[in-house]
């Protein structure tokens, strides 16, 4: 053997538990990226044996079949096959199939073998199988297959003891090459020799289908498990936020008593500081979110949804997957425009990533927070709802419909002949297992850091650049953003956007908005404290705003913000993603189009009726 | 008697006979008998969607799957007797 380090690659069908067996051998010795060239992830580890070696493991994405129908079932071939530029071939193959699941598993393990690479069968999830009184005849197994077979348990600490012992240990000799005609009537025959199972179906997921699949209860459920999602993304992550706020604006007041007033400073704390916490701001809200969409995913309950929303979804132009993107873009689009990937349909997955920035997003929330504070009066409707709250509701279910409209026009405009299928498998209800969901939530959390933080950090400081520069000279009358390139370029804006109905302190505020939506309202408060005749201050912005803005100007700024594609991230991720300038190109423009009129209407139409 | 996955009753045991293509080639007739719509399955519809009952829920093997009525059309079946 070379000098380098042994390849392993585990392969099998999807939801067969490949990851948490990944999981589970390499610990937190994982790097995930990008495949060269796709968006389809990478996730490589390394494994130390018990001999001491260290072993590179692939964790290759799961395939129902080598005949493959998806970028990700791609990768999985042409690794396999020593096809894929920059991938060595795997020196050993681990098959892992699901123990409770084999009728399905045994036939990809069958293609798998005629490989001709060395390989060993991990039977997973032996535990689970055992419950359900399945008996695997492992050593018969063996014989019939060719192939060593082990016996693993991806959530047990040890569960993967056997499977070391075997990776660590003299190759295992090639299988032979040969694959059966009939895949399935091989399946059957194996089974028939080693494999008992009392039951097709296990009990519990029988039950709970019963109710998590029904027409009504199924539904109701859905949108009480939605219900509280966003309850407690909301109200749980609201002090974390705040401390993290509190400690940015204090670590800035440090950083300016100590530091000497000239350039690096303002540099420092007003362009890098305030924008990484800006960033940094949203991570609560982000985190609780993808908690919750991991420990749906875990359980299973996520294909269950994308089930009872399909035909919805099917009607507007997208899929029952895009409920998944979809629901994570009410934190943030980016993370949600990255889940899109598992679309693996490709129109599907470009009508969800199109229409994901129309979400309400959490950095909306401040904006709306400040117009509607100073615009919509608080009052009681009905005995029991808030005019605040519903109108707050109102703009979430305006980016929900504006969403499924757009959906449905472009599905009007590429009408094309072509089935798109759904074929989704719904895999047994498991409880979610603490140490997989950490580490899914730690690498949802880094790539998102990586991702947002870098554009943002850059554009922050662009545009403190460009808001401090040039400065003005002393006998300038105006306030200083007034002088500088980002005061100039807000003026002449003006006449773009003096059809609907923004003063020109609103468009100085919308340039520093690109790079986050939130930042807005500080830039508002800037604008207006340096420009106010007496000494406003931020916090004054709110009865300011309502005294000198209209009624038209403040509803046109919040329609602007449900349509406007005013976060820079975001395209950049839908570059990213689509690999197509041409995309990031119509996602721009149509969001502007859709925003502009939109606000036009209500600003002419509040304006006749005020 | 052959009729279609599609309009097979709930919770009734049925057998895969055949899967058709719809097209030539059919890749999602080809995905259908990878997943193990093959002659001989046991198979039965487990839930209809909300909306318009579709897409359906089917148990083919040890595995669910959520298949479109189109897809499901595909796929034809005989019940248990």
């Amino acid at each position: 053997m070379s000098a380098l380090a042994m390849q392993v690659a585990l392969v099998g069908n999807p939801n067969c538990g490949k990851t948490a067996l990944f999981n589970r051998l390499t610990g937190s010795r994982q790097k995930v990226a990008n495949y060269a060239g796709v968006t389809v992830e990478r996730k490589a580890g390394v494994v130390r044996t018990p001999s001491g070696r260290s072993v590179q493991l692939l964790d290759l994405p799961g395939a129902y079949s080598l005949a493959a129908t998806s970028p990700d079932e791609a990768i999985t071939r042409d690794i396999c096959l020593g096809q894929m530029a920059g991938e060595a071939r795997p020196d050993l193959l681990v098959c892992v199939a699901d123990a409770t699941n084999l009728r399905l598993h045994l036939r990809f393990v069958l293609e798998v073998r005629a490989l001709g690479l060395p390989m060993v069968l991990a039977l997973n999830m032996c535990d689970a199988a055992a419950k359900r009184g399945i008996v695997i005849d492992r050593a018969r197994l063996e014989r019939e297959l060719g192939v060593p077979v082990v016996e693993t348990i991806a959530v047990r600490a040890d569960g993967a003891a056997a499977l070391l012992r075997q990776i660590d240990g003299p190759l295992p000799p090639l299988p032979a090459a040969t694959a059966p005609a009939d895949l399935h009537a091989e399946v059957r025959r194996l089974l028939a020799l080693a494999v008992t199972v009392p039951r097709r179906t296990g009990e519990v997921d029988d039950a709970l289908d019963r109710w998590a699949l029904h027409p009504v209860f199924g539904l109701a459920l859905l949108a009480v498990v939605m219900f509280l999602i966003f309850q407690a993304v909301f109200s749980w992550s609201a002090p974390l936020q705040d401390g993290i706020d509190a400690g940015v604006t204090a670590l800035a007041d440090y950083l300016k008593s100590v530091l000497p007033d000239n350039t690096l400073r303002s540099l420092l704390v007003d362009g890098m500081l305030v924008g990484t916490g800006s960033v940094v701001v949203f991570l609560p809200q982000i985190l609780l979110l993808f908690l919750f969409i991991l420990v749906l995913e875990e359980s299973g309950y996520l294909p269950r949804a994308a089930f009872l929303l399909d035909r919805l979804m099917v009607g507007a132009g997208l899929t029952g997957r895009s409920f998944i993107p979809l629901l994570s873009s009410f934190a943030c689009a980016v993370p949600g425009i990255m889940a899109a990937r598992t679309i693996q349909d490709p129109r599907d997955r470009l009508a969800t990533i199109l229409v994901a920035p129309l979400m309400t997003c959490s950095a909306r929330l401040p904006v709306y927070a400040l117009l509607i504070g100073a615009f919509i009066p608080e009052q009681t409707i009905a005995g029991i709802f808030n005019l605040q709250g519903l109108v707050l509701f109102a703009l979430y279910v305006a980016g929900i419909v504006s969403a499924l409209l757009v959906a449905y026009a472009m599905k009007l405009i590429r009408s094309d002949s072509i089935e798109h299928a759904l074929l989704l498998e719904l895999p047994s209800y498991r409880v979610p297992h603490v140490t997989d969901v950490m580490i899914g939530l730690w690498e949802r959390a880094s790539v998102f850091l990586k991702r947002v933080g870098g554009i943002i950090l850059t554009l922050t400081v662009l545009l403190w650049f460009l808001s401090t520069y040039p400065t003005a000279p002393a006998d300038f009358a105006g306030p200083a953003i007034d002088y500088s390139y980002a005061g100039r370029i807000g003026k002449a804006l003006e006449a773009v956007f003096a059809p609907i109905g923004f003063n020109w302190q609103i468009c100085i505020a919308l340039i520093p908005g690109l790079a986050a939506r939130e930042v807005a309202v500080s830039s508002l408060a800037t604008v207006y404290a340096v420009s106010a005749t007496g000494d406003a201050a931020a916090g004054q912005l709110l009865p300011l705003i309502a005294a000198q803005w209209s009624l038209a100007t403040a509803l046109s700024l919040i329609v602007w913000y449900v349509f406007a594609p005013q976060c820079v991230s975001t395209l950049a991720v839908i570059r990213r993603e689509t690999r197509s300038w041409k995309i990031v190109g119509i996602a721009t423009f149509y969001l502007f189009a859709l925003a502009y009129g939109a606000s036009f209407l209500t600003f002419r139409i509040v304006s006749a009726l005020t | 008697m052959e009729q279609r996955l599609r309009d097979l009753p709930l919770r009734i045991d049925a057998i895969v006979e055949r899967v058709e293509d719809a097209t030539v080639p059919d890749p999602i007739a080809d995905r259908l008998r990878d997943l193990g719509f093959v002659s001989g399955e046991p198979v039965r519809l487990v839930a209809r969607g909300p909306l318009g009952g579709d897409p359906l829920v089917v148990q083919i093997g040890y595995t669910r799957f959520a298949l479109r009525r189109a897809e499901a059309a595909r796929v034809f079946v005989r019940m248990a007797a």
